[in-house]
């Protein structure tokens, strides 16, 4: 870590793309990890799920089946890394037959608001998410 | 003479399910399996496609509870089987085709 | 690689940590423990068990900075401290506490 990134002078604003689904490939968890890791750094950090990314965060699952760990309840705990802004798109929701009602209730604790508990998930439009893109300093997309 | 086809992608970012039941014969069985299981979520493009094919459409439960797809969302006219309903699927074709 | 207690072998990976969480159990932490050149107290027992229950709900192992912080929350600002946890486990709290508590290392814990 450089000096100035623990200075808090030089945040950068980090967007994680998440564009698959969770179990058939290892990019989803892949993609949770380096978040994790990347949140000890300090910076800017958003999520967007977009595509089959938003099959990540439907409530319920339960991998007991398939032998696979189920690593869904690790996106509760993004909020006690910081990471409390993930984008979900609309239009990616509506064609997989998929509502807000469908995804887990993830929320963090507001520490500038007496721990208040707000939602971490905002629901955007394809033409709104564009304008978060355009705003993002670095994006890795998974 | 039939065939069970399997189909493992999902349906939104590859159009494996498409050819498939564009190959496939009325007395075809096709499964739904790992990620090919988004493709039985009712009120989709892939839905409608289903509902238009002569084959018979099935889907792995364990699969669809692992990511959380429940199975009131399951368009009618798939069924929902588990490892058995596999196996015999398996049996009861005289060949099956996995849709890689 | 593997760890004999009460006759049991308990598999782990090369630096310590358990293969297969469900075979912990007191006795596997207390000589995990052990191997840690640690003496386990009430103190260490509420860490560890912090941590396994942490672990049972995210399935994942706080990086330090958030078990400080749920610590604070939870048991007060003394215990919740990076200085605390330090005396109990002096060769990092993350790494050895989840190693004790038959964790996988914290993710990005070096």
């Amino acid at each position: 870590m450089s000096e100035d990134m623990e200075d808090g002078g030089d945040i950068k604003k980090f967007m994680y793309m998440n564009r698959k689904a969770p179990y058939g490939t290892i990019y989803a968890l892949e993609a949770l990890e380096v978040v994790l890791i990347g949140a000890a750094f300090d910076q800017d950090v958003s999520l967007a799920f977009v595509d089959d990314g938003v099959f990540q965060l439907t409530k319920g699952q339960d991998t007991a089946g398939i032998g696979i760990k189920n690593f869904s309840p690790a996106f509760k705990a993004l909020g006690d890394y910081d990471v409390t802004k993930l984008y979900v798109e609309k239009e990616s929701l509506e064609e997989r037959g998929l509502t807000a009602d469908d995804l887990m209730d993830l929320v963090y604790e507001d520490e500038d608001d007496d721990w208040a508990e707000k939602p971490s998930i905002r629901l955007v439009s394809r033409d709104e998410l564009k304008t978060v893109l355009a705003e993002q300093d670095v994006i890795m997309s998974f | 003479m039939s065939i069970l086809h399997t189909v493992n992608k999902s349906p939104f970012q590859k159009n494996d399910l498409t050819s498939c039941l564009a190959h496939a014969n009325d007395d075809d069985a096709v499964l739904m399996i790992e990620d090919g299981v988004y493709g039985a979520i009712k009120g989709t493009q892939a839905a409608s496609q289903i509902a238009a094919a002569g084959a018979t459409v099935f889907v792995l439960g364990v699969d669809l509870a692992a990511r959380g797809i429940s199975e009131d969302k399951v368009a009618d006219g798939v069924s929902v089987v588990g490892y058995d309903g596999f196996v015999k699927l398996a049996a009861e074709h005289h060949a099956v085709n996995s849709w890689l | 690689m593997a760890y004999e207690v009460n006759g049991k072998t308990i598999e782990h990976d090369e630096e310590g940590y358990l293969s297969d969480l469900t075979q912990w159990d007191n006795d596997v932490a207390a000589i995990l423990a052990k191997d840690e050149g640690i003496e386990m107290t009430d103190e260490h027992w509420e860490v560890v068990n912090f941590l396994r229950e942490y672990y049972d709900e995210y399935q994942i192992a706080p990086a330090i900075r958030v078990l400080v912080k749920a610590l604070k929350k939870t048991m007060g600002k003394e215990k919740g401290s990076n200085k605390y946890l330090y005396t109990l486990f002096p060769y990092g709290p993350a790494k050895q506490a989840c190693k004790i508590a038959g964790l996988p290392k914290p993710t990005g814990c070096i």
